[in-house]
C-alpha cells in the first residue's frame, strides 16, 4: 500500500471522504440527456462563491455608517488597489445571480422538475430565491446612494401597510423613525452574516434533497427505473464526475466570457445593474424623480402597483405581491398533468407557459417605468395572466392532451 | 424487569420528560430571543432625536414653504395666502377624504384647512403611498407642469399622487389617504413646536 493509500485509509476510518466523493461525484449518476438548460444550477453555485469571496474583500474597506458608507464605496472604487474590480464583480454578480436563477427556475417549469418526488427540492429552491431577494435588497442599501435609500424607503413602507401592527413593524425593521444609521447597520449585519448563512444552509439541503432522489431530465422520466442488473447503476445515467463536471466547465467558461464582458465594458449595464441615481449620496429630503427597484424585483413591484388601494389601505397590493411569490411553493400540487416534461405536454400548457413568460417579462419592464394610467392597466392584465398560470393550472393541466412518454431517455 | 432482565421502560414518564424538556427549552429560547428582537427597536438616542422641534415661522413669506426636520422626516410649513385658502373649498368632490375622516391629523386639525391657524399648514412631507417626498407645486394653474385647473398643492414624483394645499389627496392617486399632520402647537405667534400637542389639547 502506497503512502497516499495509507493516508486515505486513515482518513476514511475517521471521516467519510471516499464514500462522500463517490456518493456525490464519481458515482452520482445523472441522466445522460442533460441539455443547455442544465448549466444554470452549477453556475448559480459559482456566482454564490463569487459573491461570498468578493463580499469578504469589500467588507475590509466598507464602512456601515450613514456618514461614511457612500464615501467608503467611492474610496473602494478609486483608491483601493483593484477595489473597482472587486466592487464591480460583486454588483455584476448580484444581477447575474438572478439571471442564472431565473433561467434555472424556468428550466424547472419546462421539464416539471418540481413534480413528485422532487417537491422538497423545489420548495428549498423557492426558499433560496426568497433568501436571495432579501440578500439583494439589503445589499442594495449599503452603498447609501439615493436609490439605496429611497428604494428601501418604499419597500419598508410596504410593511407599514400591514393592518394594526404595520407602524410598529416598520419602526422595528428600521430601528428609527426614518431610514438611518440604525437601518444601515442592521442591513449590513443581515447582508454579510445572517442571510448568507441561511442561503448556504438552504443550498446544502437543496443539493442533499437532489442527490437523494436524483436529477430530473428533459424527458421528465425516472432513470432509476432501468438499472444495470449487476452494478445497479441506472442504464441511462452517467457519473456526474467526470462527465458533467467537464460539461459544466464549458458552461462556466462561456458564462465567464459574458460576465467579464459586462464587468469590463459596461458594469452599470446602462443603469440596469447599477442605477444612475445611486451615484448620488442618500438625501432624506429629496426624492429622486423616478424610483424603480433593480430589474430582478420589478415584476413583483409592477404587481404591487397594479393593485389599487382598497379601504384606504395599500395592503391589498402588498398581499398580491406576497402571494405572487408564495404561490410558487404550491406549484408541485397545482400541476395535475400525467407527464412532467414540456416535450410530452399538450398545447395548452405550452401556451400557458408562453403567456406566463410574456407576463413576467412585461411586468418586469413595466416595473421599471413610471406609472401612467395606461401602464397600470396593462400591468393589471399581466398580473392576472401571472396568477392565471398558477391558479388555473389544476384545471388546464388535467384537460391538456399529452403525448405518450418514452420508457428510456431520448437524445 | 422484562423477559431479558432489562429494567421496564416507563414510556409515559419518558414522553412526559421529553415534552417537559422541550417546553422548558422552548420557553428559554423564546426568552433569549426577546432581548434580541427588542434591541432592534429605536434606541434611546434615536428616541431622543425624535423629540419635538421649535421653529420660527416669522420668516416665511406669504405663499412660501419652509421645510424643517422632525424625526428625520421633512415637515412642511406653508404660509398660505388668502387666494390659496379660497381655492381650497372648490374641489371637495375630487378628494378622497375632504373632511379628513381618516385619523391622519390631531383632532384640533380636523377642519377644512387641516391646521390650527388657517394660514399655516404644517404637514409631514412623506407620501402616504410608499414614503417618497412629494414636490411642491404651490402655484395654482399649469405653470408647474400641472393641469390648468390645478389649485396648488403637492405632486409626488414617484407614483404620481397629488395633494392639495391642505395636504389632502386627490382621488385617482396611488396614495390612499391624506398626508399626515404632526402634532404641534403655537408657543407664541411666531414660534411653533412640532411633535407635541398643546397641554389639554
Amino acid at each position: 500500500m502506497s503512502a497516499m493509500q495509507k493516508l486515505m485509509t486513515w482518513v476514511d476510518d475517521r471521516f467519510p471522504l471516499t464514500s462522500s466523493y463517490k456518493a456525490h461525484l464519481s458515482e452520482y449518476y445523472a441522466p445522460k440527456n442533460f441539455n443547455f438548460w442544465y448549466f444554470f444550477g452549477s453556475l448559480a453555485l459559482l456566482v454564490l462563491v463569487l459573491q461570498i469571496v468578493t463580499g469578504i474583500f469589500l467588507t475590509m474597506n466598507y464602512k456601515p455608517d450613514a456618514n461614511l458608507a457612500f464615501a467608503s464605496v467611492e474610496y473602494i472604487m478609486r483608491d483601493v488597489d483593484w477595489g473597482w474590480l472587486i466592487r464591480y464583480m460583486h454588483s455584476t454578480g448580484a444581477s447575474m445571480f438572478f439571471v442564472v436563477v431565473y433561467l434555472h427556475m424556468f428550466r424547472g417549469l419546462m421539464y416539471g422538475s418540481y413534480r413528485k418526488p422532487r417537491e422538497l427540492i423545489w420548495i428549498f429552491g423557492v426558499l433560496i430565491y426568497l433568501a436571495l431577494m432579501a440578500e439583494a435588497f439589503m445589499g442594495y442599501l449599503l452603498p447609501w446612494g439615493q436609490m439605496s435609500f429611497w428604494g428601501a424607503q418604499v419597500i419598508i413602507n410596504l410593511f407599514a401597510a400591514v393592518p394594526f401592527i404595520g407602524d410598529d413593524l416598520s419602526l422595528w425593521i428600521r430601528g428609527d423613525y426614518v431610514i438611518g444609521d440604525a437601518t444601515l447597520n442592521r442591513f449590513f449585519a443581515f447582508h454579510v452574516i445572517a442571510v448568507p448563512l441561511v442561503l448556504l444552509m438552504l443550498v446544502v439541503v437543496h443539493l442533499v434533497a437532489l442527490h437523494e432522489v436524483g436529477s430530473n431530465n428533459p424527458d421528465g422520466i425516472e432513470i432509476k427505473k432501468y438499472k444495470d442488473p449487476v452494478t445497479h447503476f441506472p442504464l441511462d445515467g452517467i457519473p456526474f464526475h467526470p462527465y458533467y463536471t467537464v460539461k459544466d466547465i464549458v458552461g462556466v467558461v462561456v458564462f465567464l466570457m459574458l460576465f467579464t464582458a459586462i464587468l469590463f465594458f459596461t458594469p452599470e449595464m446602462g443603469g440596469w445593474f447599477l442605477e444612475k441615481d445611486n451615484f448620488v449620496p442618500a438625501d432624506a429630503f429629496k426624492t429622486p424623480e423616478h424610483i424603480a427597484p433593480l430589474w430582478y424585483f420589478t415584476p413583483f413591484y409592477a404587481i404591487l402597483r397594479a393593485v389599487p388601494p382598497m379601504f384606504g389601505s395599500q395592503f391589498p397590493g402588498v398581499v398580491a405581491m406576497g402571494l405572487s411569490i408564495v404561490v410558487m411553493f404550491f406549484l408541485p400540487w397545482l400541476d395535475r398533468s400525467p407527464v412532467k416534461s414540456i416535450r410530452y405536454r399538450g398545447p395548452i400548457y405550452k401556451w400557458m407557459l408562453a403567456m406566463f413568460v410574456v407576463a413576467f417579462i412585461g411586468l418586469g419592464y413595466l416595473g421599471t417605468q413610471p406609472s401612467t394610467p395606461v401602464a397600470t392597466w396593462i400591468a393589471r392584465v399581466f398580473s392576472i395572466m401571472y396568477f392565471a398560470f398558477f391558479l388555473l393550472m389544476p384545471w388546464y393541466t388535467a384537460i391538456d392532451k399529452t403525448k405518450p412518454v418514452p420508457e428510456r431517455v431520448t437524445g | 424487569m422484562d423477559v431479558n432482565g432489562n429494567p421496564k421502560i416507563n414510556r409515559s414518564k419518558r414522553k412526559f420528560l421529553v415534552a417537559a424538556t422541550t417546553a422548558v427549552g422552548g420557553v428559554a429560547a423564546a426568552g433569549v430571543a426577546v432581548p434580541m428582537v427588542l434591541s432592534m427597536m429605536p434606541s434611546a438616542r434615536a428616541k431622543a432625536a425624535g423629540a419635538p422641534v421649535e421653529v420660527d415661522i416669522s420668516k416665511i413669506e406669504p405663499g412660501m414653504l419652509l421645510t424643517v426636520e422632525w424625526r428625520g422626516k421633512p415637515v412642511w410649513i406653508v404660509n398660505r395666502t388668502k387666494e390659496m385658502l379660497a381655492l381650497l373649498n372648490n374641489h371637495d368632490s375630487q378628494l378622497s377624504d375632504p373632511k379628513s375622516e381618516t385619523p391622519q391629523q390631531p383632532a384640533y386639525c380636523k377642519n377644512p384647512t387641516r391646521s390650527i391657524k388657517p394660514e399655516y399648514l404644517v404637514a409631514v412631507g412623506i407620501c402616504t403611498h410608499l414614503g417618497c417626498s412629494p414636490s411642491e407645486k404651490l402655484q395654482a394653474g399649469s405653470g408647474g407642469g400641472m393641469v390648468a385647473d390645478w389649485p396648488g398643492g403637492f405632486f409626488c414624483p414617484c407614483h404620481g399622487s397629488r395633494f392639495d394645499l391642505s395636504a389632502r389627496v386627490f382621488t385617482g392617486s396611488p396614495a390612499p389617504i391624506n398626508l399626515q399632520i404632526p402634532p404641534y402647537q403655537y408657543l407664541s405667534a411666531t414660534q411653533l413646536l412640532i411633535g407635541e400637542d398643546a397641554k389639554g389639547a
